[in-house]
């Protein structure tokens, strides 16, 4: 198994400042620039040490919200494109489909490759609602956008003999030949996220790693429908490297001290849903059957505990938490133990995107966080061999 | 809409569902980014003044969405094919809001077929400057709080979405999606639409629900001063949708416009 250390890089201090909104309207008036730099280099450092202790490291952006600092992924990615020596570098992910030029995410990440020497992986998503109030960007239709970029940050990586032209929907260029080229070829590989069952068997069919959040115990018809497309292209089963997840884990010696530092990551949960209810659902983000379906309020629940009790991931108590696979929480051997339940239960999940720090976790906590995960649960996951289920398309 | 009021039309590939009622000089109502009921008072009383056709547009109720048909530019080379298709002449066209936008995206691009165009609380220009808002960003409210700025009388706006048929719930949403599909951004206007308002020359009225707080009537009355001899007249106690708060003088000031400005005149002027 691969660990990758995520923190949002949040600006946590304005999260008891804000009046029903963290996101898009919460004024940057609220934000003292000083200390969010001094956050800034707090997490970098952070992700140093993850570094040195063997994680690998994942990056994201969000925008205009006290959430996330990071508004373009690309800054981190070059930080630590040069301060980090061992780690793969995560980008989870680059909302493409929201950027106006592709030609320059082709650009950008190629360089990133090239300054890690080769340690890149390309993580592309649509973005959650929040962002397109914020980047303007038609929700309706973004997919399309979305798949257009991909296609052309793909081609621009791997041609290599001549300029070539590119007139599609959305983009359009005439001399296309980036310099530098990525170091790993034919691209870095590629990852994305969905909670939807069709996409997930599409991203089988093209073998791209896929990564779920706060899914829990409803994880396994997701990875299921990615099985069904990878084995109607390839006839075998995708191993385990093919699945991400993103857990929350908070470990301490003493469990009642880990219940403490789960509480304050749980912080991200309970923060990353305030926001202006209105933005919570553009037009076209769901599909009309969906959007219908909560007209009707029928709007299923998202997050399941093992034995299908439904838990809101933004309100649960820590214990909710653990009990639906959102959070992996207590000594090593408790969360060693919760981790392999949650891969078995999911047919096999290779890399754990392990938020080890949110909110208000304090740096010596982070830091604690990550070194007892590093030394006494990190070394027996890497062992310990993963399931390889099938399931072959119906 | 309920099936039984509808008629399926196929045009340059699509199909959509229309409304059609009454005898006469053809009436084409262009429905608002919210749609139109089968039921809606303002077409029976306005089918009383020719044959009402009142298509939903594609992409919202259940008509279909041609791929690519992305603008209301889209949008009105569609219904100039329409127009084409039935081979209708001498239309009144009657738009709200989004449907008058339509509208007039037709008669700059041809109005050899139409006689005169009635816009309703019309969008589809920029008025103000770059950083004034004239068009309230309605994805940006909550349902209740849109209600209140669009109508005279919120509870006009109150739909029981809980309990709604299925069909009316997809419907629903697919009105809010096709809306956005076309209005989103250049928001709920096309900004070369302006420059080419002076190609209407066919008689106008532009008519306004005066209790509008999504559009100004402010606004209004600056679009009307851009089309050539536009008249501009107030509906009292209705918003943005007139059409609905008060649909017996909608239709009562439509159909006088309609006849009062029939005269050969103009037509002559224009052969």
């Amino acid at each position: 198994m691969q660990v990758y250390q995520f923190t949002e890089q949040p600006y946590y201090p304005a999260w008891n400042e804000h009046k029903g909104s963290l996101r898009v309207n919460l004024p940057n008036r609220i934000v003292d620039p000083k200390l969010a730099g001094d956050l800034f280099h707090r997490y970098y450092d952070e992700w140093m040490i993850a570094d040195d202790l063997g994680f690998n490291i994942m990056v994201n952006e969000h925008h205009q919200t006290a959430t996330c600092m990071a508004s373009t992924v690309i800054v981190g990615l070059s930080v630590l494109a040069r301060e980090t020596k061992k780690a793969r570098i995560l980008v989870l992910g680059y909302p493409i489909g929201h950027r106006p030029d592709p030609l320059r995410c082709a650009e950008e990440l190629s360089t990133i490759d090239v300054v890690s020497r080769g340690r890149l992986d390309m993580g592309f998503i649509k973005g959650v609602p929040y962002e397109f109030p914020a980047s303007n960007q038609n929700p309706v239709g973004v997919m399309d956008r979305f798949w257009e970029a991909h296609d052309f940050i793909i081609k621009a990586m791997s041609s290599h003999d001549e300029p070539f032209n590119w007139e599609g929907d959305y983009f359009h260029y005439r001399q296309v030949n980036i310099w530098p080229r990525p170091v790993q070829q034919p691209h870095p590989p590629i990852w994305t996220t969905t909670g939807n069952r069709a996409q997930a068997k599409l991203l089988g069919e093209k073998g791209y790693v896929m990564a779920t959040l706060g899914s829990g115990y409803a994880t396994r018809p997701l990875y299921d429908s990615y099985r069904a497309g990878y084995m109607a292209k390839r006839g075998r089963a995708p191993g385990a490297d093919r699945f991400a997840y993103l857990g929350l884990v908070a470990v301490a010696h003493d469990e009642a001290e880990a219940r403490r530092r789960g509480e304050l990551i749980a912080g991200y949960l309970r923060s990353s849903a305030i926001v202006h209810v209105p933005f919570r659902n553009p037009p076209g983000f769901l599909t009309v059957d969906d959007n219908a379906k909560m007209l009707r309020g029928m709007s299923a629940p998202r997050s399941f505990t093992k034995d299908g009790r439904p838990v809101n991931m933004h309100h649960g108590s820590v214990q909710d938490l653990i009990d639906a696979g959102i959070l992996f929480c207590g000594t090593p051997d408790q969360v060693h133990d919760q981790i392999v339940d949650f891969c078995t239960y999911c047919g096999g999940m290779g890399n754990l995107l392990m938020m080890g720090h949110a909110g208000f976790l304090t740096h010596e906590d982070t830091v604690s966080n990550l070194e007892i995960f590093a030394k006494e649960v990190m070394p027996r996951l890497k062992e310990w061999n993963q399931p390889v289920a099938e399931v072959v398309a119906a | 809409m309920s099936a039984d009021a509808v008629t399926s039309l196929v045009v340059n590939g699509a199909t959509i569902e229309a409304i059609e009622r009454g005898q006469g000089r053809p009436i084409l109502f262009l429905h608002p980014g919210i749609g139109i009921e089968a039921n809606a008072p303002v077409l029976t009383e306005l089918a009383r003044g020719g044959r009402l056709l009142a298509p939903s547009h594609p992409g919202f109720g259940t008509s279909s969405l041609p791929k690519g048909m992305t603008t209301v530019d889209d949008l009105s080379y569609f219904y100039l094919d329409v127009l084409e298709q039935l081979d209708l002449r001498d239309v009144l066209v009657v738009g709200i809001g989004l449907g008058a936008w339509i509208a007039a995206e037709i008669a700059v691009k041809d109005s050899s077929r139409l006689s005169q165009l009635v816009m309703a609380n019309a969008i589809g220009v920029k008025v103000g400057d770059r950083e004034t808002r004239d068009i309230v960003d309605i994805w940006s409210l909550m349902p209740d709080e849109l209600n209140a700025l669009a109508y005279a009388d919120p509870q006009k706006g109150q739909r029981d979405y809980k309990n709604l048929p299925e069909v009316e719930s997809i419907a629903a949403a697919r009105n809010r999606e096709a809306t956005a599909r076309f209005c989103w951004s250049p928001y709920m206007h096309n900004p070369k639409l302006k420059n080419r308002l002076h190609r209407i020359r066919i008689p106008t009225l532009f008519l306004w629900g005066t209790a509008d707080r999504i559009l100004s009537e402010k606004y209004g009355r600056a679009y009307c001063a851009m089309i050539a001899g536009a008249r501009f007249e107030t509906i009292e106690n209705a918003g943005h949708f007139p059409h609905i708060e008060q649909p017996e003088e909608f239709a009562r000031r439509t159909l006088a416009f309609a006849s009062a400005a029939a005269p050969e005149a103009p037509r002559a002027k224009r052969a």
